[in-house]
C-alpha cells in the first residue's frame, strides 16, 4: 500500500493537466501544500486491515435497473443549443483540435 | 401577517377558508426578501413576477373550488443546484453563472404540479462543496441569528431563507451534511432521506453514490409533508427505490413509546463544545420522558468516516465535474486558441478554489498507481462504516447525535484551512456512506443565543419513524418556534 507523505509540485502540475485545470503558479504552490496534508490525513485509512473486505459503491443493493428500448421525445435542437456559447448552423462549434502550424 | 407561527397545514386551511390568499402569502415572502435579504444574502435569484402570476392563478383555482394539494399556493425556495426551467441555475459557481436550464428537476416538477410556488434560488457553497456558504462564487450568506456568523453549508441559503420566512420551505441537497448542518445552524428542521428515496434527476451532481435530495422546513410536520410529495420512484433516476412511500403525515402523531434510542459513544467525544453536548444530552432526556428507552451503543469505524467519505466522494466529484468544459453550456474562455486551451482555461477560470482543490484530489485518488491505495481503500472502509450501522440497528430503532461539534462559527474562522472545515462535518459525513436517513432538529441555544441541533438517525427507509420522533419532540418543546428577534419588523 503506497504511503505518500507529500506530493511534488511536478506531480500537482501533471494532475492539473489530467483534470484539465489551468492553475496559476501561486495556486500550484498552495495546492501542493494543501493536497499533501490532505493525502497524509486520508492515509490513516491504512490503519485498517481491509484485505477481506468488499467495496461498497451502491448502498441500497439495486442492480440492473433497465427500461424498455423505446424512443421518447427529448429536447428540441433549439433547446439543446440554447446554452452553447458558440454555434453554427445548428451545430455546436468547437475550437480547433490542432493548432495552426 | 406573521407567517412565522403558522404550519403549512394551518396555512392550507386558511387558504381554503379564504382567510388569506396565495397572492398575499407570496407577497409576504417577497417583502421579507426585499427588506431582509440585503443583510442576509440568502437568495441568488428572486422570481418576483412569475411567483405573483402563479399565486394569482392558484387563487383563481381556489375561488372556483378546485381541488388543492396541501402545498397549493405555498411559496418555497430551491437551492441553486436544482434545475429550474427558464430560471437561472448556477450551483453558486462562476462556471454556470449564466446557465438557464431547459428542463426542471423531477422534484421541482412535483412541487410545481402540487401548486407550490417558487420564489427564488438560494445561495450555497459552489457545487455543494463546503460547510459554511463561504465557497459561493457570488456572495456569503449570513446566519440570521448572528450576521457575523455562517449559516452553515452547503445549503446555507435555504436554511437562512426558511428561518427568515422567505418561503415556507426549501428544497435542498445533502451529500455529507449539507441539509442537516445548515438546518441546525439556523434552527430549522432538515431531512436527509435514505439514498434513492427521492429522485436526483435534474439536481447538479456532487457525489452520485452519496447525494440525497431533501427538505428544510420550519418543523418536522412541514418537512414530512413536503418529503411525501417529492419522494418515490422516478424513471429518470435509476437509483430511486421501488418501495412505496408511506403517508408520513398520517402516522406522524404515533409518538415514541418503547422506541429504542441508541446513544453512540463515538459522537460524544472530547472536542465538542460543552454547550452543544449539554443541549443534546437534555434532548436525549426529553426523549426518555416521552417514553423512549435509551441504550449506549458503539459505531467503532466512526473516526474513519471523514477520510473515507472525503476520499470516495471527492473521487466521484472529479468525474461529475468533467462535464463543465465550456462547450455545451457554462462559462467558456472565448479567446482560447485550441480545444485543449478551452478546457484548461474555462475550467481554470470558471471553477473556484475549493472546487479546483476537490477536483485535483479526486483526480489524484483515481489516477493510475493510486486508485487501489485511495479510492478502492475508501470504498472498502465504506463497507465497514455501513456494517456498523447495520449491526447497531439490530439493537436499537434509531440513534441521537449532535449535528455539529460547535455552534455556528464566525465567517472566516475556518475558510483558510480546508482540513479544519472538513473536520467540522465529523458527525454528518458518517451517515451518507451508509445511505441511511437522518432528521436534524433544533434543540436549544447557547448562552450567546446561537442555535444548536441534534440529528435522529434511522435504518434505511425509516423516515416515518424519524418524523414521528421529531414531531413528538416538537410537541413537547418549542425550540423550533423561536425566531431571531430583529426579523419581526
Amino acid at each position: 500500500m503506497k504511503k505518500t507523505k507529500s506530493i511534488s509540485r511536478e506531480k500537482i502540475k501533471k494532475i492539473a493537466n489530467l483534470a484539465m485545470l489551468k492553475l496559476e503558479d501561486r495556486e500550484l504552490d498552495k495546492f501542493t501544500k494543501q493536497l499533501s496534508s490532505i493525502v497524509e490525513f486520508v492515509s490513516q485509512l491504512n490503519e485498517i486491515d481491509t484485505k477481506k473486505v468488499k467495496t461498497t459503491s451502491q448502498v441500497t443493493g439495486l442492480e440492473n435497473v433497465f427500461r424498455e428500448d423505446k424512443v421518447f421525445p427529448s429536447l428540441s435542437q433549439k433547446e439543446a443549443l440554447s446554452n452553447a456559447p458558440s454555434q453554427h448552423n445548428g451545430y455546436i462549434k468547437v475550437k480547433p483540435v490542432f493548432k495552426d502550424q | 401577517m406573521n407567517l412565522s407561527d403558522l404550519t403549512i397545514s394551518q396555512i392550507h386551511k386558511s387558504l381554503l377558508q379564504k382567510k388569506i390568499s396565495s397572492t398575499e402569502l407570496v407577497r409576504c415572502s417577497l417583502d421579507k426578501i426585499r427588506k431582509l435579504d440585503p443583510k442576509i444574502q440568502a437568495f441568488l435569484t428572486v422570481c418576483e413576477d412569475s411567483s405573483i402570476a402563479k399565486a394569482k392563478k392558484q387563487d383563481e383555482k381556489i375561488a372556483k373550488g378546485e381541488f388543492q394539494s396541501l402545498i397549493s399556493g405555498i411559496p418555497y425556495s430551491a437551492k441553486d443546484v436544482f434545475s429550474t426551467k427558464r430560471v437561472k441555475t448556477t450551483a453558486s459557481s462562476k462556471i454556470l453563472e449564466n446557465y438557464i436550464p431547459v428542463y426542471s428537476a423531477t422534484t421541482v416538477e412535483k412541487i410545481e404540479k402540487a401548486g407550490g410556488i417558487l420564489i427564488g434560488k438560494t445561495n450555497n457553497d459552489a457545487f455543494g462543496f463546503g460547510s459554511s456558504c463561504e465557497n459561493s462564487d457570488f456572495q456569503i450568506t449570513r446566519n440570521p441569528w448572528d450576521l457575523e456568523r455562517v449559516p452553515g453549508g452547503s445549503s446555507g441559503g435555504s436554511a437562512a431563507a426558511v428561518i427568515s420566512d422567505m418561503g415556507m420551505f426549501s428544497l435542498a441537497e445533502d451529500t455529507g451534511g449539507s441539509i442537516r448542518q445548515p438546518a441546525s445552524f439556523c434552527s430549522t428542521t432538515g431531512i436527509k432521506v435514505t439514498y434513492g428515496r427521492v429522485s436526483r434527476y435534474g439536481v447538479i451532481a456532487y457525489g452520485s453514490s452519496l447525494d440525497t435530495i431533501g427538505v428544510i422546513g420550519k418543523n418536522a410536520q412541514d418537512t414530512a409533508l413536503v418529503t411525501q410529495i417529492i419522494a418515490g420512484r422516478d424513471k429518470k433516476d435509476a437509483t430511486t427505490l421501488k418501495d412505496k412511500v408511506p403517508n408520513y403525515l398520517f402516522s406522524i402523531n404515533a409518538g415514541i413509546s418503547d422506541v429504542k434510542i441508541g446513544i453512540p459513544k463515538e459522537y460524544f467525544i472530547s472536542g465538542i463544545d460543552r454547550e452543544v453536548e449539554e443541549l443534546v444530552q437534555k434532548a436525549v432526556l426529553e426523549f426518555e420522558k416521552l417514553g423512549a428507552n435509551l441504550e449506549n451503543v458503539s459505531l467503532p469505524y466512526t473516526k474513519y468516516a471523514v477520510p473515507s467519505y472525503y476520499l470516495s466522494g471527492i473521487s466521484e466529484v472529479s468525474a461529475n465535474l468533467a462535464r463543465y468544459d465550456g462547450i455545451r453550456f457554462g462559462y467558456w474562455e472565448k479567446d482560447a486558441e485550441t480545444i485543449e486551451d478551452l478546457y484548461l482555461l474555462s475550467r481554470g477560470n470558471g471553477f473556484g478554489e475549493e472546487v479546483k482543490r476537490r477536483v485535483m484530489l479526486g483526480t489524484y485518488a483515481l489516477s493510475s498507481g493510486y486508485y487501489d491505495a485511495y479510492y478502492k481503500k475508501a470504498q472498502k472502509v465504506r463497507t465497514l462504516i455501513k456494517k456498523d450501522f447495520d449491526k447497531v440497528f439490530k439493537k436499537v430503532d434509531m440513534l441521537i447525535t449532535p449535528v455539529s461539534p460547535t455552534a455556528p462559527f464566525k465567517i472566516g474562522d475556518k475558510s483558510e484551512n480546508p482540513l479544519k472545515m472538513w473536520l467540522s462535518d465529523i458527525f454528518t459525513v458518517t451517515i451518507n456512506p451508509a445511505g441511511v436517513p437522518a432528521l436534524s432538529l433544533p434543540c436549544g441555544f447557547t448562552k450567546k443565543g446561537l442555535p444548536v441541533g441534534m440529528q435522529l438517525v434511522g435504518p434505511q427507509l425509516s423516515e416515518e419513524l424519524l418524523f414521528q420522533a421529531g414531531h413528538a419532540y416538537q410537541k413537547a418543546t418549542d425550540w423550533h418556534k423561536k425566531r431571531p428577534e430583529w426579523l419581526n419588523y
